[in-house]
């Protein structure tokens, strides 16, 4: 069916693309610690491989229910675990939206992920790392938007040697 | 305790069993011998759980070393295993990952098996209006597909490609087996699948997996956290064969514990950090410590926490290998303790706090040896042999896997027991 067109929706919708944009800008300039105030507390952020999205299977790659494990990951990711230097770069598409209720929203976004090694042996490699769709419920009121959940539904189920940085 | 009677401590003897040339890790030769002589040779190969196959007609694509198979259940409940390759014209028979079905159909020209791999159908097999189809003499029973042979443990299926293989049971060994009885005692319930792929030879992964001086150095996960002890107690456990192993930690007595930090700088244990949401290490009493157990040449049983998932090692070329973690709990569980495997299961896996790291380090071993180097690694740690250990700074079971590989490959690979390589 093609889609209902309102001055309201076209706000929401510019609202959530600037959600994703902003969301962007802070993981690829590598401003972790901003990124837990992207979403509400509680809150679900999960990375599900495809895979198990497409056979019922809950586990997921990442888990975090709450804005304190959000920030828990960005300590380990800064303090203990150990990976390659590089950076991320984000290609978000347009959301579209699937659903809304009071205040929340659902929408559904494609994203794809670049890679850059920023180490000795492999400075200025770019890989597409992972390409997939975000699965989204937004809370909008007036002044703010805030992820209630981020389902990061990953079409690239193998992963290219490990996911330290959040999609 | 196995008998250590049968090592030899020859100086060179020793310096063999110490040293890895690293040519074992980015040699195509040494790579194709591996193929055929491991991975289709006598060695029971972890194809997937009981559990993911349990209707009469699912299947599972898998692999044993690079070689595509299948693991299928047929209408009776027997679990059955085949290489995906059509015994036409080699095409793969069954192209979805996994499903149900009680034929399966090639569909190049439609050559149809069951699920044992038998041939059941040829299509225009009397050809039409009397021309073409197949000889009269043909036979279907002799173009069946390649089957391996099958045998579980618990809920774990293994698939051997050389008949000759020994019984499961004694492949595994008394240590082994008891340590999977410890986990595979019950029904168990599919959580879900990671995949990690990473640009290393698959051994060094076999390596890190029974290195258990690695843990506290290359995951610092728990010591920024402050859940870290050093002096955690553990032990190294092997067949006699020295080709699985045992790894077993447990927290340290309370009391013993207590009057070790007495005694030291106790402030340099005190972590920076700490979570800010501790319900991700928030579980619930169930086992006594942690388990990995790494059985040759492929699979890794681990339990870690209220995590409980196997890994499958897949070669996939001489410098790459894939990592299939399956994580699994019991059909018993209640809605919370699944909760908390799901939620623990942010520690494993490729984005795992206490395992992303392992990608990383066989990966930095592959890229410093891409020059093709004649150097050897230096596996000292814990001494020369390859005997049971009781503690958790030693590399004895890295000095285990080697052993045995040599016994499977050694002179193919110009890596014999008993002799110096030159």
């Amino acid at each position: 069916m093609p889609p209902e067109v309102t001055v309201d929706k076209l706000v929401l919708r510019q609202a959530i693309d600037d959600l994703n944009a902003a969301y962007a800008a802070c993981i690829d300039a590598d401003r972790l610690e901003d990124w837990p105030a992207f979403f509400t507390d509680p809150c679900l952020y999960q990375v599900v491989p495809r895979e198990n999205v497409d056979a019922g299977l809950p586990l997921a790659l990442i888990r975090c229910d709450s804005r304190g494990m959000l920030a828990d990951r960005v300590v380990a990711h800064r303090e203990a675990n150990i990976f390659g230097p590089h950076a991320y770069r984000h290609l978000i598409g347009r959301a579209h939206i699937v659903g809304e209720d009071g205040a929340l929203v659902e929408a559904r976004t494609n994203y794809a992920v670049y890679r850059t090694w920023l180490d000795s042996a492999s400075y200025g490699e770019t890989v597409l790392y992972s390409v997939g769709e975000y699965r989204d419920r937004i809370a909008v009121s007036a002044g703010t938007a805030r992820l209630v959940e981020r389902t990061v539904v990953v079409d690239t189920a193998r992963i290219d040697s490990l996911l330290a940085t959040p999609l | 305790m196995t008998s250590t009677s049968d090592i030899d401590t020859s100086a060179a003897a020793r310096r063999h069993a110490t040293q890895v040339p690293y040519r074992l890790f980015y040699d195509q030769d040494v790579y194709d011998a591996e193929q055929r002589h491991l991975f289709r040779g006598p060695t029971w190969n972890f194809v997937g759980l009981a559990a993911e196959v349990p209707e009469p007609g699912d299947f599972k694509a898998s692999f044993v070393g690079d070689t595509p198979v299948v693991l299928t259940r047929d209408r009776d409940g027997a679990l059955h295993c085949w290489v995906n390759r059509c015994a036409h014209r080699g095409a793969l028979v069954c192209r979805e990952p996994r499903g149900n079905r009680n034929a399966h159909r090639c569909v190049y020209h439609q050559w149809t098996y069951d699920p044992a791999g038998r041939l059941r159908g040829v299509p225009f097999r009397a050809g039409i209006d009397g021309k073409g189809g197949a000889p009269a003499d043909f036979d279907l029973a002799r173009h069946g597909l390649q089957t391996l042979a099958v045998a579980t443990y618990g809920d774990l299926v293994f698939a051997a490609f050389d008949p000759a293989v020994e019984a499961l049971d004694d492949y595994l060994g008394a240590p082994m087996r008891a340590a999977l009885d410890g986990i595979f005692n019950r029904p168990l319930t599919v959580l879900g699948h990671t995949r990690q792929y990473a640009a290393a030879n698959w051994k060094l992964y076999a390596e890190n997996v029974r290195d258990p001086y690695h843990a506290s150095l290359l995951h610092l996960f728990h010591a920024t956290f402050g859940f870290y002890r050093s002096s955690q107690p553990g032990r190294i456990h092997m067949d006699p064969r020295r080709r699985h192993c045992v790894l077993e930690s447990w927290p340290a007595d309370a009391k013993a514990e207590a009057a070790r930090l007495a005694a030291e700088d106790v402030t340099s244990y005190r972590a920076k950090y700490t979570l800010a949401d501790p319900s991700l290490v928030t579980g619930r009493p169930e086992f006594r410590g942690l388990q990995i157990l790494s059985v040759f040449p492929g699979l890794v049983v681990q339990q870690i926490q209220n995590t409980l998932a196997v890994r499958q090692l897949l070669p996939k070329g001489v410098g790459r290998f894939e990592l299939v973690v399956t994580l699994f709990g019991y059909a018993d569980d209640d809605p919370e303790l699944t909760a908390i495997r799901l939620k623990q299961a942010n520690l494993i896996g490729p984005a795992g706090f206490i395992s992303m790291e392992d990608g990383h380090a066989t990966e930095i071993v592959q890229r410093a040896i891409a020059d093709r180097t004649a150097a050897e690694s230096v596996v000292v740690m814990g001494g020369y042999d390859a005997a049971d250990r009781d503690d958790l700074v030693n590399e004895a079971a890295i000095r285990g896997f080697w052993q045995h590989y040599r016994e499977l490959l050694g002179e193919r690979v110009g890596h014999a027991p008993g002799g110096d390589r030159g």
